[in-house]
């Protein structure tokens, strides 16, 4: 039974979401899959006014993505009727996939931003029922010159500062764009970030940025994990410098930060974008407590051989003392640490690939208290009985439809 | 007025209450989209796991009018007369 004193653990992956409660973030209870066969792109765990909702991105290969969320640790979960997120007519736009949703200020309830592909940026003041498309960024000039990374085009990052004024937000590809105005409108805020990959390696956009996240106590400075390149900024964007010295390797996706402690954050390199593995396929985190200027491995309760990729938003931290750090692979294996990074422990194996986790000190609420992972077991049973009898009945083979899209 | 007949998938039968088939009425011979539009008018979780915001045909969602997939007709603009089946069949897809 979920307390005041448990941690949540959301893993999103490839083929569905899992929830994993624990009193002492060593010992986790696994739940799931909910969403059965539905990718789980983005998680948002808002805590706010002292209730926990859980907000999901969810794609169906076949019917579309969607917003759902649970204001009881996952035992129901609803969907708006009208969509939560949805391209005004005028755009001639279709939502594809959800990339990031990110509760804003505790100062702020019921604000939570999204970010999407095609490349938007959304927010919504109703506690993330609803969103609005942010025009600024919509209607910018550049928009038709940004391109996309491997995984789509989509605007993934989203830092907000404590006035609510100054928004940073980064694409892939395009690179970071501020907003000093609340999000009216917007400017790139590249300099100092490589694009080796184009033909002007130093544009004033296009970056392949992956993650930027922000310091927890110095204003104007955020972090960035691009594509080949791990940097900081003192500025709010105006200048990049690399902060890469130290690590194995400057390819990767994840850029974590201590919710207070100023510079501290983690980063999990890959050896290159040619070769998509952790550096000498020994899987590790890297710490800085000095805004980068010098880097730790941490590696115990990792193993010496990995092979997979963790992706951008597969990593994240809680708020607790001391700080709890997780992260999951490509290859379906999650780790948590209760110590800030130093030792690792796995919560879970054999997954499907992991593309979200987000965690936070649960705040329990009547309607999650009492029992709620027995509760979405028996929701996912149901709603898997559901698929495996449709698949059963309606199922077509290729060779009977010669013409019908059937990826691989 | 004519009535017409649209036949859904088991998957997605709980987003309609269980029923396994939504009827339209209408005078003569109506498209797909149309038919769409009238069967899922009070179902827009239903019309959104058919078609995006554009009123496109999701990529993995088919639909055969008396055993033909409207794709190799006209599509969403595909007639349809009464008595013809409409079938909503999810296409073979993931891994």
């Amino acid at each position: 039974m979920a307390t005041p004193e448990s941690y949540l653990l959301a893993i999103g992956t490839k083929k569905g979401l899992w929830l994993a409660t624990s009193t002492d973030r060593k010992e986790w209870s696994l739940s799931g899959p909910h969403f059965l066969m539905s990718e789980i792109p983005s998680i948002g765990i808002d805590t706010r006014d002292g209730k926990t909702r859980i907000m999901v991105g969810v794609r169906s290969e076949h019917w579309g993505p969607t917003v759902v969320h649970s204001d009881d640790l996952g035992a129901t979960w609803t969907e708006p009727e009208q969509g939560a997120i949805k391209f005004p007519e005028d755009t001639d736009a279709a939502l594809e996939r959800i990339w990031q949703i990110h509760p804003d200020a505790d100062s702020r309830p019921g604000v939570v931003w999204a970010g999407c592909e095609p490349i938007s940026l959304w927010k919504s003041t109703d506690g993330g029922q609803h969103f609005e498309l942010n025009r600024g960024l919509w209607d910018h000039p550049h928009r038709s010159e940004w391109g996309a990374g491997y995984g789509g085009a989509a605007a993934h990052s989203i830092v907000v500062d404590p006035s609510g004024e100054k928004v940073h937000v980064a694409m892939s590809t395009g690179g970071v764009y501020r907003s000093l105005d609340g999000g009216a409108s917007w400017e790139p805020r590249n300099k100092g970030i490589s694009a080796y990959f184009m033909p002007d390696p130093n544009p004033e956009f296009g970056q392949c940025v992956h993650k930027i996240a922000a310091d927890a106590a110095v204003d104007g400075r955020l972090y960035a994990q691009n594509h080949h390149g791990v940097y900081r900024t003192d500025d709010d964007g105006e200048n990049w410098n690399s902060i890469a010295e130290g690590l194995p390797a400057d390819f990767g996706f994840v850029m974590l930060t201590h919710p207070r402690r100023e510079g501290t954050a983690w980063v999990i390199p890959l050896k290159a974008d040619g070769e998509r593995i952790p550096p000498d396929s020994k899987l590790s985190v890297h710490r800085t407590h000095d805004a980068g200027n010098t880097w730790t491995e941490l590696h115990a309760g990792l193993p010496d051989h990995e092979y997979n990729a963790v992706l951008r938003d597969a990593a994240s931290v809680d708020t607790a003392e001391p700080v709890g750090v997780y992260f999951g692979t490509r290859g379906g294996t999650v780790y948590a640490s209760d110590d800030e990074g130093v030792t690792f422990t796995e919560v879970a194996a054999h997954l499907p690939d992991v593309l979200s986790v987000r965690a936070a000190v649960v705040v329990g609420n009547p309607a999650g208290a009492e029992a709620p992972l027995a509760a979405a077991e028996a929701t996912v049973l149901a709603e898997a009985a559901v698929i495996v009898d449709a698949a059963a009945e309606t199922a077509v083979s290729p060779e009977d439809q010669p013409d019908a899209p059937v990826p691989g | 007025m004519a009535d017409f007949t649209v036949l859904l998938p088991g998957v997605l039968q709980p987003l309609v209450g269980g029923q396994s088939y939504l009827t339209a009425s209408a005078d003569g011979a109506v498209t797909v989209g149309q038919l769409l539009d009238s069967v899922t008018g009070e179902y827009p979780v239903l019309a959104r796991r058919l078609r995006d915001e554009t009123g496109a045909l999701r990529r993995f969602v088919n639909i055969y009018v008396n055993g033909d997939e409207v794709r190799r007709l006209k599509g969403l603009d595909t007639e349809v007369a009464a008595g013809q089946e409409v079938l909503i069949i999810q296409s073979v897809a993931g891994g």
